[in-house]
């Protein structure tokens, strides 16, 4: 299996996507540059936090219109597994491969520490390792994470059961006080109806080795690699 | 000037969407209120572009401005907008 990193101008996750595919999780890796226009085969492609072009506009906005987007969209249409983290989440909602938006974090403030996110949904590729409910510690680090959708655009989530990630506390309890940044319905992660791509906040990246604070974004890199080698069902 | 040099300038207004959280305007608000203002009812941050453009590309200046504002400046699951064209 190969997995493919998208470097934007502005990302600055990307190397540590790469490192945690090749070194912990050691499968095949390449970078994508954001011109080329070429996914070279990947069967997953991750696009990384960072502030790509600067965040200029609204956080996502430019990057949705590099060349490479029109063939992420492709592939996602197609069935292929895209992962968008942070930033990444964020083009992927400009690009209208996941539904909603991002608003500033109610605080204002770049919040960059660990949270706790509950497992809402582990009938994905990106959650099949995980129990229902598990309790993840993974970091977030953003200004723009303050998730917003519909009443109706929620509704729909709930239905077709697209929320994969919230924000809970160590316990695994959904309060308002364990909500980093003013989500709707303490959202951190979601998935399109197909459940073939994923954006969430945290970062599953800087959370794979146990000298970083926590190994628990390890089982998002290997339920995909476990979804794709296994005969992809969840 | 000859018509093709002739240039007309837009500017366009975006705001969220009434009901939807406007975390700047809100902070905006609570200063407004501790430096003393009384009476503020409400204050809704936005952005304003400049944009100047040739005419007589082929479409009107409403239409270009309004596909400009529906294609790039504007997410509209929480964004609205109002332009004007400056002659």
């Amino acid at each position: 299996m190969k997995f493919g990193v998208i470097i934007f101008p502005g990302s600055n996750c990307d190397y540590d996507a790469y490192t945690v595919v090749k070194d912990i999780i050691k499968r095949d890796v390449e970078f994508l540059w954001h011109q080329d226009a070429l996914l070279a085969d990947c069967d997953c492609v991750i696009l990384p936090g960072g502030f790509s072009y600067g965040d200029y506009l609204r956080t996502g906005a430019i990057a949705r219109f590099s060349s490479i987007m029109k063939k992420v969209v492709d592939f996602a249409r197609d069935g292929g597994l895209v992962v968008g983290i942070c930033n990444g989440f964020q083009i992927l909602l400009e690009s209208g491969l996941l539904p909603g938006a991002m608003l500033r974090n109610t605080s204002l403030r770049f919040i960059c520490k660990f949270v706790h996110i509950e497992v809402e949904n582990e009938n994905t590729p990106f959650t099949k390792m995980c129990r229902k409910d598990q309790v993840l510690k993974i970091p977030i680090a953003h200004t723009d994470g303050n998730y917003f959708i519909s009443d109706e655009g929620l509704k729909r989530l709930e239905q077709n059961q697209q929320i994969v990630f919230r924000y809970c506390d160590e316990q695994g309890k959904i309060t308002k006080e364990a909500n980093p940044n003013g989500s709707l319905y303490n959202i951190a992660g979601i998935c399109n109806e197909k459940r073939n791509v994923l954006g969430m906040m945290p970062h599953p990246e800087r959370a794979s080795e146990e000298v970083l604070g926590s190994e628990d974004g390890k089982y998002i890199f290997q339920s995909i690699v476990d979804f794709f080698e296994k005969g992809k069902s969840v | 000037m000859d018509k093709e040099s002739q240039s007309s300038r837009a500017v366009v207004y975006v705001k969220l969407k009434d009901g939807v959280l406007d975390p700047q305007g809100s902070t905006i608000q609570r200063a407004l209120e501790n430096m003393g203002y009384e009476g503020i009812k409400d204050v809704r941050s936005g952005k304003t572009f400049e944009i100047v453009f040739q005419q007589n590309q082929g479409k009107k200046p409403e239409d270009l401005v309004d596909e400009i504002c529906r294609k790039l400046l504007t997410n509209p699951v929480i964004e609205k907008y109002n332009f004007e064209i400056l002659k």
